[in-house]
């Protein structure tokens, strides 16, 4: 006999309601009880990726809220024990595919971190401007979309143009767009060309420009005001209990961002500020978010400025070596030799770490467990979209249908990073 | 010309017209919207779909051709304006997909029910002069379909049962999405239509007429033809304004169809051309506000200086009709405008916005004009 699927939760009372479950004979679509239960999602307009959210709604309001996730299944975190470390970078850009250069700077810095080595100051001021470009990018988007679920389409579009020019950055940097995959351990995959830094400053430039419009746009009007002010509000306590990190914790008036409190990429050396809001709810993460699309922009002047010369990977013997050095060179054509056959590779030490970066959406940790083989025995990521998924429910309960679109877009939960 | 034949004539070309009209400016209001839309964002907009419809210089003889420049000879028409063109032809030939669950009397009706009602409405709306002595025959012809002296309650009676098409419609479809989407919509036209209506009763006070082409006589007549009734009552307009939002599902009053929330609301389950339908219900029914706007607050189709409201001249009533359609353009257009600036408001607030402010507004506006009016008078 065949095994019988057993649903729980809200998404029995899905099943039963619809036309595929028990009642499938029935003619009546599930409008019997006096509440109502909708899927939104995973296909829904307002789902940004494959997020599924079960809701029973009296009306317009959400008596009880299941989120779920699951429609993505990817296995991230299996595949890092197949892969060795610089292949693993790859799959890093499809984690949080708004922001994949951060991923890939989160990943290498564990790395390197695992393997005890120092980059050179160009690489690490590289890193820098990639990362926070990537910031950039990802807010600027995120603000955009708060705008676009709220109705104003508008505004959306217009932080689309400039995200296309941050691609066109990462484009000429890395040669890929949206899975730019830039980073190798001890390093980078290609230098910083010098078309880059006039590029990057005239984005800039006209950025500032851009985000008036859009605060012209959103900030000050009185609608986006009454539709987000108050709207899915979480408390700071309720942040530390949730583990939520990021745009949404310091919106709630927790000060914590690992740039400043546990510094990486000598991310001391850069004068900046971490902006705070307390009241918690969607306009705070709108402004926050704001405010830390010019505090990253600040940042990459100020690498820019600064930029130093010299190698954009760390010698040793974790990188590869000049191609030249190959052709003539008998230690660099061994080396070369040594990483790149099958069998071979970067040989790490036993022992394990955690490293984590302030990644766009929150605190994105990676504990890496070696033993010694070339490949990693354990890869766990802490993705902050998870944790953030989490706080849906708390957040949307006893709230109306809007909102819970509303909150879905502060959050910026990309759901790349929920199935590892 | 024998009159009888002339009067009979009036009446079918101006049912025509009045039949024509919005199958001719919905592809049009369709490329503005689409075009205004994109250069408020950034983008270009359709700029593709064309026909080159000149061909010319194939009428002359051979050793002609050429002579003539390839503008004028291969005269085509703004590039992308057939976009709503394709997009209808597209929409002809989709799949219809009937959901199961679907009560299909109310699903094949509620199209029909969205875009009747609207576009036989229109036929109260004036659009030029009601004095034009056709071709010197002596027949006066008045540029108004149906000249009810009841224009303004008609107009409402009949225009308003297009919310039975999205009701009927979300409900038909035995579907959740479209069924919120339908219930939204009944609760915000019923409330809406409420302080519309008040907005109304002000100007219908101040002018003291229904009657839609007296309406505007008196706004051409009084202030020496400035007299229009946004300028004589001016929260009244605002409000009829407001609630015109509300009536046509625009942004921000969209919630009906509210796409990030509901998907589709009430037509999520419509495919095809019955899609088209609603959609074309949707225009004409923005073309229906926007000229009753137009009719009642703007003076119509009267302009101080230019158009002579007893003038029985062609050219005076082809004038007037052009002034119309100029102000109702002008009126679309800042619909449009407003749609791709605003975000939507939420349920409650919309529920708030209608009933605690715009009804007591208008409420008050109508005790004010009428206590106001009993003294001048």
């Amino acid at each position: 006999m065949k095994p019988k699927l057993q649903a729980t939760g809200l998404a029995a009372e899905a099943l039963r309601d619809s036309p595929f479950g028990e009642s499938a004979m029935s003619t009546e679509p599930g409008l019997a009880d006096k509440d109502m239960i909708i899927n939104f999602g995973p296909q829904h307009p307002a789902m940004h990726g494959t997020l599924r959210l079960v809701l029973r709604l009296d009306g317009e309001r959400v008596r009880k809220c299941d989120p779920e996730m699951g429609y993505l299944h990817t296995g991230f975190e299996k595949l890092g024990e197949y892969r060795t470390f610089n292949q693993y970078v790859v799959v890093t850009d499809r984690m949080n595919y708004l922001s994949a250069m951060a991923n890939n700077i989160g990943y290498a810095c564990a790395v390197e971190e695992l393997l005890g080595i120092e980059l050179p100051p160009r690489a690490k001021a590289i890193r820098v401007v990639m990362a926070e470009m990537s910031r950039i990018s990802d807010h600027i988007l995120s603000i955009g979309l708060q705008g676009m679920d709220l109705g104003a389409f508008t505004a959306m579009l217009w932080a689309f143009i400039e995200r296309e020019k941050v691609y066109d950055v990462f484009e000429l940097t890395s040669g890929g767009r949206l899975t730019t995959s830039y980073t190798r351990v001890g390093g980078l995959a290609f230098d910083f060309p010098e078309e880059c830094e006039r590029r990057i400053r005239k984005f800039l430039e006209t950025l500032e420009g851009v985000l008036g419009e859009i605060e012209g746009m959103l900030s000050h009007n009185r609608i986006f005001i009454d539709r987000s002010k108050g709207v899915a509000h979480f408390t700071r306590e309720q942040c530390i209990a949730y583990g939520v990190t990021g745009p949404v914790a310091r919106a709630s008036g927790l000060d914590r961002d690992m740039r400043r409190d546990r510094p990486y990429l000598d991310y001391e050396q850069y004068d900046f500020e971490v902006p705070i809001e307390t009241d918690g709810d969607v306009y705070a993460r709108y402004l926050v978010r704001l405010a830390e699309v010019r505090q990253s922009a600040r940042i990459v002047r100020q690498a820019l400025d600064a930029m130093p010369a010299g190698p954009y990977n760390a010698l040793g013997k974790v990188t590869l070596p000049d191609k030249d050095d190959v052709y003539s060179k008998m230690e660099s054509l061994i080396q070369h030799f040594m990483l790149e056959m099958p069998g071979h590779g970067i040989k790490t030490p036993l022992g394990q770490v955690y490293h984590s970066t302030e990644s766009p959406n929150g605190e994105l940790g990676w504990f890496i467990v070696s033993d010694g083989t070339g490949v990693p025995y354990r890869v766990r990521v802490r993705p902050p979209s998870v944790y953030q998924f989490q706080a849906v429910q708390p957040m949307i309960e006893g709230r109306l249908v809007a909102d819970v679109v509303a909150t879905m877009s502060s959050l910026n939960v990309i759901a790349g990073e929920l199935d590892r | 010309m024998n009159e009888t034949l002339v009067a009979v004539l009036a009446v079918l070309v101006k049912a025509v017209i009045i039949v024509g009209f919005p199958l001719a400016i919905v592809p049009g209001l369709i490329y503005l919207e689409r075009k205004v839309c994109s250069y408020i964002q950034g983008r270009i907009g359709p700029n593709r779909v064309n026909l080159t419809i000149g061909h010319i210089d194939y009428l002359l003889p051979p050793s002609m051709r050429g002579a003539l420049p390839v503008g004028l000879a291969r005269f085509k028409l703004i590039p992308g304006s057939l976009q709503p063109l394709a997009d209808g032809i597209k929409l002809a030939f989709k799949e219809e997909i009937v959901p199961a669950q679907a009560d299909k009397l109310l699903y094949f009706m509620a199209p029909v029910l969205a875009f009747v009602p609207v576009a036989t409405a229109l036929a109260f709306i004036p659009f030029g002069t009601p004095t034009w002595d056709a071709f010197g025959s002596g027949h006066v012809i008045n540029l108004q379909l149906a000249s009810a002296n009841v224009g303004v309650l008609g107009l409402f009676a009949i225009g308003s049962l297009g919310v039975y098409g999205i009701a009927v419609g979300g409900w038909g479809s035995g579907s959740k999405f479209p069924l919120m989407g339908a219930v939204r919509s009944a609760a915000q036209m019923i409330s809406y239509e409420i302080a519309m209506a008040l907005a109304l009763l002000s100007a219908i006070v101040t002018a003291g007429t229904v009657d839609l082409q007296a309406f505007v006589l008196h706004q051409a007549t009084t202030w020496g033809g400035a007299g229009w009734l946004m300028f004589k009552q001016p929260l009244a307009a605002l409000i009829f304004l407001v609630a015109m939002f509300a009536e046509n599902n625009r942004l921000p009053f969209d919630l009906p169809e509210a796409e990030p929330e509901l998907v589709g609301g009430y037509h999520t389950e419509y495919s095809g051309l019955k899609f088209g339908i609603f959609f074309l219900g949707e225009y004409t029914a923005m073309i229906l506000m926007s000229g009753l706007f137009v009719t009642m607050f703007m003076g119509g189709w009267s302009l101080p200086l230019l158009i002579d409201p007893y003038a029985t001249g062609g050219l005076n009533a082809l004038l007037s009709a052009g002034v119309f359609l100029a102000k109702l353009f002008l009126v679309l257009g800042f619909q449009i405008w407003i749609r791709w600036t605003l975000p939507r408001f939420r349920y409650d607030q919309l529920m708030s916005l209608g009933w605690k402010k715009l009804v007591p507004l208008a409420l008050a506006n109508l005790v004010v004009s009428a206590i106001v009016l009993t003294f001048v008078s």
